[in-house]
């Protein structure tokens, strides 16, 4: 049998055991509705509760009822911009966001502009740094929002929020931060860092899916999108994904325990895995920023081959991965975000994603770095772009 | 996503390289929309007696690319001129739908390079 190796852990996550047997009463036992005012409902209501106060911790929120639950990382960047842009049109219409967003914000960004606001995408430098003078530079008077990742889980750059926060806050404009990528992964405080908003999606932390937060600062003007009973403080309403919260709220508090330890351990894989492909594969490189990184992304990117081909070849040993290119997406455009950084669309087309978890062993590693040359080495040989050179 | 056979093409891909003294040569695609082909055939009599390709792309490119050649190789240029995308994809039982405009080259290709052996043979006269 081959070896199994998952590093595609940007596109999912097996949900932690110990996250798994905190939800279960919540299935069968704890079935009230928080809304409820039996006992039942008051039971429901309490988990609910200590779940705001655990994902609240993760990110430094003062206050648990800043938390809303919703349906994940994209409900809540959503939620965020469309919420913040409707309620605030009377002060401005103009938001600023960045040319390496997720698609969640990519998207409802423009659907804003269909809408009659306008949307300025601030360029990043070709490591993926938000280009904070080109920021400063685009802010107006109407400028109502910002929207900056966190952490592009992609080419795995992290942002520099403070900065980011900093200009935000001095020109009052609210600040919206995907943290998608991010939270449990790199320690977030919410109020140092003068964040208005901020998306975190419990999967990305080994919760289950269909669950995420969106952390609102007490005070912000905020509309919602869902009407009904009024729930999440009448900005999500809709029966509470109860069992998901508390699973979520789980993920959180192991992520806040365990954040340094396995940061430090993944970094290590990271680096070994980088630092083998590169050392072994000619024309093989980085994308994204060398230090200041996600610890469990390595972007990497070969010269004259294509990654849905790449992706293939690496399934036939086990290893699964996925590609900077979106030619397995349905419009086999390269990704927005690889272009942002200045590569050229054939560069973009040759992108490899390893994201690294925590099942993943330093055995894994050394298994992809056995297998990728060899890999790499047979698509070049197929490829009329290779140089004749390199193939002696 | 794709059919045994595609993902047959692609691990053992057939007539793979390039023919340095190839009578006639055709490229097709752009490395810029992530798939380019290049096919290679040496004829004798009007017929193809050796093929090679290579190609930049997904899965469906080299697959097909490769499912090219075989249906090519043997055939006199007339009934390989007749080669479509569809009768590449028909031969793979199938390409998923996004595949078919951008990745599905190889017949264009083929017809490129016996075009290219056409025009060779014109100057020559």
């Amino acid at each position: 049998m081959t070896r199994k190796v998952y590093m595609d852990h940007t596109a999912s996550r097996p949900i932690d055991p110990r996250v798994f047997e905190s939800m279960t009463p919540y299935f069968k036992e704890i079935y009230g509705n928080p809304s409820s005012l039996h006992s039942f409902g008051l039971d429901a209501k309490k988990a609910l509760e200590e779940s705001r106060t655990k994902v609240a911790r993760l990110i430094g929120a003062e206050n648990p009822e800043e938390i809303r639950f919703t349906s994940g990382g994209t409900e809540s960047n959503n939620l965020a911009i469309k919420g913040v842009a409707y309620r605030n049109k009377k002060r401005g219409n103009h938001i600023i966001t960045t040319t390496i967003e997720h698609m969640s914000v990519m998207n409802t960004c423009k659907y804003l502009a269909k809408q009659g606001f306008e949307i300025t995408y601030v360029p990043v430098d070709n490591q993926g740094v938000v280009d904070l003078e080109k920021l400063e530079n685009v802010i107006n008077e109407k400028t109502i929002l910002i929207s900056v990742t966190y952490a592009s889980g992609e080419i795995g750059t992290i942002e520099p929020i403070r900065e980011i926060g900093k200009l935000a806050s001095d020109n009052e404009i609210y600040l919206h931060i995907d943290a998608v990528a991010a939270a449990g992964k790199i320690p977030i405080n919410v109020e140092d860092e003068h964040i208005n908003l901020l998306s975190i999606s419990s999967n990305d932390m080994y919760g289950p899916k269909g669950v995420g937060a969106l952390y609102i600062k007490k005070g912000t003007k905020i509309q919602p999108f869902m009407h009904g009973g009024g729930q999440e403080k009448g900005l999500r309403s809709g029966t509470e994904n109860l069992p998901g919260i508390v699973g979520m709220a789980k993920a959180a508090e192991i992520s806040e325990g365990e954040m340094e330890a396995e940061s430090k351990r993944l970094r290590l894989l990271r680096d070994k895995l980088i630092k083998g492909a590169l050392g072994s594969i000619e024309r093989s490189y980085l994308n994204g920023h060398p230090t200041k990184r996600l610890p469990n992304n390595a972007s990497l990117r070969f010269s004259y081959i294509e990654g849905e081909s790449l992706i293939l070849s690496l399934d036939m040993f086990g290893i699964q991965v996925s590609s900077g290119s979106a030619c397995t997406t349905k419009t086999l455009e390269p990704s927005h975000v690889l272009l942002a950084i200045g590569l050229a669309h054939e560069e973009a087309h040759g992108s490899l994603l390893f994201t690294l978890g925590k099942q993943n062993q330093e055995e894994d590693v050394d298994y992809v770095l056995e297998v990728l040359p060899g890999v790499v080495k047979r698509l070049r040989a197929m490829s009329p772009l290779t140089p004749k050179e390199m193939m002696r | 996503m794709y059919s045994e056979k595609v993902m047959d093409h692609f691990k053992n891909p057939r007539n793979v390289g390039e023919i340095p003294d190839a009578d006639g040569v055709g490229t097709v695609g752009n490395p810029v929309c992530g798939d380019l082909m290049t096919i290679y055939i040496k004829v004798k009599d009007d017929r193809i007696m050796d093929i090679k390709f290579k190609t930049f792309g997904c899965g469906a490119a080299i697959a097909t690319s490769s499912m090219t050649t075989e249906l090519a190789k043997g055939k006199t240029l007339e009934e390989a001129s007749k080669i479509t995308r569809a009768n590449v994809a028909e031969s793979l039982d199938g390409l998923p739908a996004q595949k078919m405009h951008c990745s599905n080259l190889a017949a264009d290709a083929l017809k490129a390079a016996i075009n290219d052996y056409l025009e060779k043979k014109k100057v020559k006269k």
